[in-house]
């Protein structure tokens, strides 16, 4: 189904928002949130490509993004806080 | 103890993800390898897991999480549009207020956190066992609860359902 | 077009919709904490309507054809569901507390209790 590809499109075109939000973003902290931001939208577009061109592979690209990008938010927190000495 | 649990629940996983290997049931190889690799997962997590973890083999509780998406969704439901109309108006009245919670473990503090993260208004910066309170930033303050002495404005029904799910 | 094809439709525009509400919302709010609002609970509901699409379009294509790639593609967007519904409001919690740790502090801010608590804390 082409509806798939579109939406997929769609999302894309939102996470370029996001991106700019990581070019202008005063502090820190708001670049982390463009950050985390992006990854939860490209795992929906992995999702909805997944769907589109009917490969199962896509999804499981989205599980193991999902996680690790998880981990990369709470190292990035933790530095934030000073933790990473 | 915490053996098992850790191996069941890799198990479970590893049958998730290779269902449809052999017609739409499993082959013979994948659930042998899953048996391998759940054992060395269920090894190498045994001390982290912890005694605790028994709890969640108990069948009542997968029941009551099930009963509690549905409470969640709507809640998110709610949230999200609440979010929309601020988004579109731009009518906030942001602070971050301290809530007297009155849970007993993590597992509670858990749920409880990171369901008012996605439900109306709210968003958890600390969670304190210590003092047992939340530090809640809240985007739209009501007059005269800058100071909440009770968590019924704040949490809703989702403090008695984490009392519930994480005993 | 049946009924399953505007079901899949609908759940594609909420899920978009949502989405791109999320973004437009780390524009317009005016510091991290609020930006952080819009965009985890925004994008992690838009997502789940994401996935109720594809879950729905994959039974619907596995009681077609019966071919059980269309299975595999139903329970393992079904994970990816879960471990995002786990690990977003995590994260949100993490930055937010990261965030007010480096010195960040709300904007307009009417009360801040987490201020208060760590001033009196360290003197």
């Amino acid at each position: 189904m082409m509806a798939f590809f579109y939406a997929m499109v769609l999302v894309g075109i939102a996470g370029l928002i996001s991106v700019l939000r990581l070019i202008l973003g005063p502090t820190v902290p708001d670049r982390v949130v463009g950050v985390d931001t992006l990854n939860t939208l490209v795992v929906a577009g992995m999702v909805l490509l997944g769907a589109a061109y009917d490969r199962t592979i896509y999804i499981d690209i989205a599980i193991v993004y999902a996680l690790l990008s998880y981990i990369g938010t709470l190292v990035i927190a933790k530095y934030l806080q000073g933790g990473l000495a | 103890m915490p053996f098992i649990v850790a191996f069941l629940f890799a198990y479970i996983v590893w049958l998730l993800l290779t269902a449809g290997s052999n017609g739409l049931l499993w082959s013979t190889e994948e659930l042998v390898a899953g048996l391998i690799f759940a054992a060395i997962i269920g090894y190498a997590t045994k001390d982290i897991v912890g005694e605790n973890s028994t709890r969640f083999l108990n069948p009542v509780k997968w029941l009551g999480f099930i009963a509690y998406a549905p409470v969640l969704f709507w809640g998110m439901v709610k949230a999200n549009f609440d979010v929309a109309y601020r988004v579109i108006t731009g009518k906030i009245r942001p602070g971050i207020v301290r809530v007297p919670v009155d849970l007993e473990n993590d597992a509670q503090y858990t749920i409880l956190s990171n369901s008012i993260t996605l439900t109306p208004g709210t968003l958890t910066v600390e969670a304190d066992p210590e003092e047992k309170a939340l530090y809640v930033h809240w985007i739209n303050v009501p007059k005269g609860l800058e100071r909440p002495e009770s968590s019924e404005p704040v949490t809703g029904p989702f403090e008695k359902w984490a009392r519930r799910l994480g005993r | 077009m049946n009924y399953v094809e505007t079901l899949i439709y609908i759940f594609l525009g909420i899920s978009v919709a949502f989405n791109l509400l999320g973004s437009f919302a780390l524009l317009r709010f005016p510091d991290v904490y609020t930006r952080l609002h819009g965009a985890t609970k925004c994008t992690t509901f838009g997502t789940i309507f994401a996935v109720f699409a594809v879950v729905t379009h994959a039974l619907y294509q596995l009681h077609r054809t019966g071919d059980s790639k269309y299975l595999q593609m139903a329970l393992h967007s079904f994970i990816a569901l879960i471990a995002l519904l786990l690990t977003n409001p995590t994260g949100a919690h993490a930055i937010a507390k990261a965030a007010h740790l480096s010195g960040v502090k709300p904007v307009r801010a009417v009360v801040d209790a987490y201020e208060e608590k760590l001033g009196g804390g360290s003197e």
